[in-house]
């Protein structure tokens, strides 16, 4: 093993116009090692590889490659300089096998032979012992398959500087395992290695040295013997932040909506929640907490009707008639003619909260325009509520008329939040609903929601910042790899305690 | 790959996407591009008539408009011309809902085809055993519901398998065509595959005249439609739940919004209006059926309704455009001995410049030498 | 039907298929690199007035007949016709973003339009028959080998056809074979699946296109000119492309962008459309009903295979949609 830097960061900085998303930023991965990047969603990691790969170029810094300076200005320019980067989200075309997707785009001398190219693949699979079949189809594939093909796209090319991104987020864990085999070869064999990840017991078991990230800022590289998951958590989750959000004792509170059993499988065939089982009660603020893509949004949409569910039961008890209702195989509009209130921000806004193109006042009128029996539609009472809510919430935009999709990150979730109170809810769904937000913006949002909680509102509030997230929520829900690590008491808690629930996957090593 | 060359430039032109321009700045960049296709136009009538250019523009105002002398009696040359874009109008419209949805419905055509199709066959099943007016309700309906059976078939296949509805709606015009054809040879008894005017005597099933003047009755229904079309889009219900299924499906569903439903719905509406206009041509003007009746036009609708940007108002002066050019060219053509298609040739040059603009509204242009990516 | 029918009747279909099969084939390499080509009627009657275009002046300039000089000139002519009007296609879609549907119909009237302006000009300068007629050129694409007669029915089947129909099939022949076995055809197909993955392995998705779509419209302008000089012996006719156009691009269909099956396709739909007459005692009315074939067979093909959602047969994925690299 020979320590020479591969790649050393010296100062890096990348702006996206108000935001810093890295600042200043010291790296160095060695041959023949494996460097884990930790940090929580939104710490930047995923920008700063992009600037390595060439998706981004950095405002300021340089990038040494084997100690000489390089300018990385597209992904082809990485490729030359031996660095291949798997993305989260593959970049495959469906319809081809997987050695077509590995030789797309390549220049290579001689006559086309995908059969030739067949046994280079799996020539490059038997060193690594991959499993691969270099004819099938890329639809036909399982997500781990798919990932095997991005890893030797980029090793056919020649890579042997490696950036994996969040790889084991689509994986069981026996895949991953056979992962970490893989990778560990791979660093034996002289290739230096990065891999993005929140997983500590992975960053442990996997990694030599481990690099964290926090808000944009590198906070240190330890050696991974030396290290323990505490210390990992403390510095990937910072001191304790005082935010004085004022927090009431729940009152009066009532089982409103009681999930049994869920289970939900996605597209890909994937389970994406097992089993999950937890109560909202009535005036609290029920958060969750996990991993981006731990089944968050399944289970919101699952509540909401939006996602099919396999298994169990989401059951509504209706404070009005005393009955419950069972929300399952029910669409958005069914579940309204039952009489819930149950109002939903979704986490992707303009793609399903809200319409770009239309202005605010249509954009209220999404949930409440088939009221009356009217053809036409009511235009009168959405744009009270529209000025209300520009008003109140002081929403920042030339009139109410203006298309939302114009507006910025901050006044749009305004908008969002302001129309889905104004519906009264009972129970209040809100993904995220600070993402992106400036701090005036984001108190405003606590606010509204304590206010619903008080009045006696069924709050879910799914965050990613723990430190809000232990000062607002009564109670915070932990969930990793779509179920439920732990639920703790929100008055009870620290940071480091649920940390360390998000990291933990599976209780019981299962079918993941 | 041994010696890497990393200094490259910057590209020369780097486009990015903009917010939108103000409607004054959009009128102005449509308005240069109208210029820029008449400047080729202009160019296209020097080279080939060696003519001024001018000089056919007068013309083909003449040809729109007529001449004082020319517009006398009951046949007016100005009613003639705003019928023919009161036609295009229509069709245009009709498509425009399923556009608005993301439905390429390029099949307006045939179901205009077959809108006409089902008055003529009433005609002349009908003609003489009812009431005349009887008789006009009668087609009316008929074309209306073929209109919309043409359009739904594609739209269901659409919203059960997601079966290409642009390829569809396509192929569908040339069943209807063939269906005509068919039409006239079992009708017909002359041998000269044309059935001529159809109850040229005794004139059932004709629109009757208004005002002492003629049209009148497809242009008031087709300002019907404009009405309706405009009040549909924008205040009703439906209109709403057009536009949010065709702004994001994700969306809809997040409302609750059946978007199937929505989707065959909606189509049996465009193909319900296209059969009416297959009425108001059968009954209102030519009283008679080809497999080319339409004339093409079921295509320049889609080209209107889009340059529109889907705007029922804004439909009346672009087929008013359209049709000045192509009814005062085949005019002013015969004046100059050129063949009349040099009205589709412009009408294309106009229509390039037009869809052209769009990328200016939607795109802007940064030259830049040399710079970082923000 | 008798024998002799039988045999003319093969040729009638085979004479017509080289027309669809060209058309055709233009139009997969098209819609493979993602572009959806509406225009294809009006390209393929822009190559065939740009042949005539070429007949005029060579007969015309007073240089002595000669064959093979007459086919090279209206071969030449026919592609740069259909070039340039693939051209501004290319530019509007590609390079403005513009909606390919609309963009496609506008060429298809202006192809149309600008062929029949020229049509009728050239008519009127040779007399204004009705027709414009290049008799000799006719003969020239229309010749075939000279030991095809004698050769009896297999002759007949197989080598009576002028050189435009076995050059289409060589053509779809090397379209099937470069689409599905070489780098350069893999490369194509995954800017017409996923351009946004074909650009991140480094292929130019705008040169693709651009490439792709203007040699597709060249090969169906010859399809075009294929039908003016061969099928029609060199008589010029107006509006008479379109509705080969459109067979054409239902044909891209039928054949599942497959440009080998577009060879048999064009085959069935050449027969489809020529049958009537040769089919005994069948009335008018239901020869007339036959050429709704074509089109019924298409949209079957088109349903099923939207019903059967496999994979390979789809459109390509991204078919119709313009690339902008920054929307990702």
């Amino acid at each position: 093993m020979n320590n020479k830097a591969a790649i050393e960061l010296k100062n890096i900085t990348k702006t996206f116009g108000s935001v810093i998303a890295n600042k200043d930023i010291n790296l160095t991965v060695n041959r023949g090692e494996i460097l884990s990047i930790l940090g929580e969603n939104g710490s930047g990691k995923t920008t700063l590889m992009n600037m390595i790969s060439g998706i981004y170029y950095p405002d300021e810094g340089q990038i040494f490659v084997d100690g000489e300076e390089v300018v990385i200005r597209s992904p082809k320019d990485a490729f030359d300089l031996k660095i291949g980067m798997i993305h989260q989200h593959f970049k495959l075309v469906d319809v081809f096998s997987a050695a077509e997707n590995i030789v797309l785009g390549l220049k290579e001398e001689g006559k086309y032979d995908i059969k030739k190219a067949e046994i280079n693949i799996k020539e490059i699979a038997d060193k690594y012992s991959f499993e691969v079949e270099p004819s099938k189809k890329i639809h036909e594939m399982s997500v781990s398959e798919k990932q095997t093909v991005e890893i030797i796209k980029v090793l056919y090319r020649g890579a042997d500087i490696l950036i994996l991104d969040e790889p084991t987020a689509v994986l069981t864990p026996q895949e991953t395992q056979k992962l970490f085999a893989v990778l560990r070869k791979m660093r034996d064999d002289g290739k230096a290695i990065i891999i993005i990840t929140h997983k500590l017991h992975e960053v442990l078991s996997l990694s030599d040295r481990v690099a964290v990230l926090r808000k944009g800022e590198y906070i240190g590289t330890v050696e991974t013997k030396n290290t323990s998951e505490s210390e990992l958590t403390e510095m990937m989750v910072g001191k304790k932040i005082d935010l004085n959000i004022d927090r009431s004792e729940p009152k009066n509170t009532a089982d409103r909506l009681v999930i049994k059993n869920l289970d939900c499988i996605n597209r890909e065939g994937v389970k994406v929640l097992d089993d999950i089982s937890f109560t909202a009660k009535a005036g609290e603020i029920l958060g969750i907490a996990g991993i981006a893509g731990s089944g968050q949004r399944e289970l919101l949409e699952a509540i909401a009707g939006l996602q099919h569910i396999q298994k169990g039961e989401v059951l509504y008890n209706n404070p009005k008639t005393d009955k419950t209702e069972n929300l399952r195989d029910k669409n958005p509009l069914q579940i309204r003619e039952l009489g819930v209130r149950l109002s939903f921000v979704p986490e992707d806004r303009l793609g399903m909260g809200l319409v770009g193109n239309m202005d605010i006042v249509d954009n209220m009128m999404l949930r409440s325009y088939r009221k009356g029996k009217s053809v036409f539609l009511e235009r009168k009472r959405p744009k009270d509520l529209a000025l209300k809510i520009i008003d109140d919430l002081e929403v920042v935009t030339p009139n109410e008329n203006t298309p939302v999709r114009r507006l910025s990150g901050g006044n749009v979730q305004k908008v969002l939040v302001g129309r889905e109170i104004a519906a009264s809810p009972t129970v209040l769904m809100a993904a995220y609903p600070v993402r992106g937000l400036d701090i005036n913006s984001s108190y405003m949002i606590y606010n509204l929601l304590n206010e619903q909680k008080e009045k006696g509102v069924a709050v879910i509030f799914v965050g990613e910042d723990l430190d809000v997230l232990v000062e607002l929520c009564d109670r915070i829900m932990v969930i990793g790899s779509g179920k439920i690590t732990g639920v703790v008491d929100g008055r009870n808690t620290t940071k480091e305690e649920i940390g360390l629930l998000m990291t933990k996957t599976d209780r019981g090593e299962g079918n993941g | 790959m041994a010696d890497i060359k990393i200094k490259q430039k910057e590209p020369l032109i780097h486009i990015t996407k903009r917010d939108d321009v103000s409607f004054a700045k959009s009128i102005i960049i449509h308005l240069i591009g109208i210029a820029v296709a008449l400047v080729l136009s202009s160019l296209l009538i020097i080279s080939v008539t060696g003519e001024n250019p001018l000089k056919l523009f007068k013309a083909m105002y003449e040809g729109v408009i007529g001449t004082p002398a020319a517009n006398m009696g009951i046949n007016k040359k100005y009613m003639e011309s705003i019928h023919i874009g009161a036609i295009l109008l229509c069709i245009s419209l009709a498509v425009t809902p399923a556009f608005k949805m993301k439905f390429w419905n390029i099949g307006a055509e045939g179901q205009v085809l077959m809108g006409c199709l089902a008055s003529a066959y009433c005609m002349l099943e009908f003609g003489g055993m009812v009431d005349n007016t009887v008789l006009l309700i009668i087609m009316l309906l008929a074309s209306i519901l073929v209109g919309a059976i043409w359009a739904v078939i594609p739209a269901i296949c659409k919203a059960l398998w997601n079966t290409n509805e642009t390829l569809f709606t396509l192929m569908m015009n040339y069943v209807a065509m063939t269906l005509v054809s068919y039409f006239i040879m079992i009708k017909d008894r002359s041998g000269r595959s044309d059935l001529g005017i159809l109850n040229e005597r005794t004139g059932y099933g004709y629109l009757p005249d208004l005002f002492g003047m003629n049209y009148i009755f497809n242009i008031l229904i087709v300002a019907g439609v404009v009405v309706f079309m405009f009040i549909y889009l924008k205040y009703s219900k439906q209109g709403y739940e057009i536009s949010v299924v065709g702004e994001s499906e994700n969306t809809a569903r997040y409302i609750g919004i059946n978007v199937k439903k929505v989707i065959i719905r909606t189509v049996a509406i465009s193909g319900a209006i296209c059969g009416l206009v297959g009425f108001m041509i059968v009954a209102g003007d030519k009283h008679s059926i080809k497999p080319d009746i339409v004339g093409g036009q079921g295509f320049t609708a889609i080209m209107v309704s889009w340059m529109a940007k889907f705007n029922p108002i804004i439909m009346i002066p672009v087929s008013l455009l359209i049709v000045f050019l192509s009814v005062g060219s085949k005019f002013a053509t015969s004046a100059f001995k050129v063949d009349n298609s040099i009205g589709d040739i412009l009408t294309a040059i106009v229509i390039f410049s037009i869809i052209a603009c769009e990328f200016f509204t939607r795109y802007k242009v940064n030259f830049r030498k040399f710079g970082k990516e923000d | 039907m008798s024998f002799e029918m039988l045999i003319a009747f093969i040729q009638q279909s085979v004479r017509l298929s080289s027309t669809l099969l060209l058309g055709s084939t233009g139009e997969i390499i098209t819609e493979k690199s993602g572009n959806l080509n509406l225009g294809t009627p009006g390209i393929m009657a822009s190559g065939a007035i740009s042949g005539i275009i070429g007949a005029y002046f060579y007969t015309k300039s007073g240089i002595p007949f000669n064959p093979i000089v007459s086919i090279l000139i209206t071969f030449g002519c026919a592609i740069i016709g259909a070039l340039l009007t693939t051209l501004i296609y290319c530019f509007l879609t590609i390079t403005l973003k513009t909606n390919q549907n609309v963009t496609g119909l506008a060429l298809t009237t202006f192809g149309i339009g600008i062929s029949n302006f020229i049509g009728s000009l050239i008519n009127g300068k040779m007399g204004g028959t009705g027709i414009a007629a290049f008799p000799e050129i006719g003969e020239a694409y229309r010749a075939t080998l000279p030991f095809a007669d004698k050769l009896g029915v297999f002759g007949k089947i197989f080598l009576s056809y002028g050189f435009m129909t076995y050059l289409g099939i060589i053509i779809a022949v090397i379209v099937a074979f470069v689409i599905t076995k070489t780098r350069v055809g893999l490369n194509l197909r995954a800017v017409g699946e996923n351009p946004a993955t074909a650009d991140a392995a480094g292929i130019n998705v705008n040169r693709y296109k651009y490439t792709a779509t203007c040699l597709g419209g060249i090969i169906s302008g010859l399809g075009g000119l294929c039908y003016v000089m061969d099928f029609a012996a060199a008589n010029w006719q107006n509006n008479i492309l379109d509705q080969f156009g459109w067979l054409a691009v239902a044909l891209v269909i039928f054949a599942v962008w497959r440009p080998n099956i577009a060879v048999f396709g064009s085959i069935i739909f050449g027969a489809l459309y020529v049958i009537g007459p040769f089919i005994l005692g069948l009335s008018n009315k239901s020869q007339e009903l036959i050429k709704i074939l074509p089109y019924l067979v298409t949209i079957v093909v088109l349903v099923i295979v939207s019903i059967r959602d496999k994979k390979e047969n789809q459109p390509p994925q991204s078919l119709g949609l313009a690339y902008f690299r920054e929307e990702r």
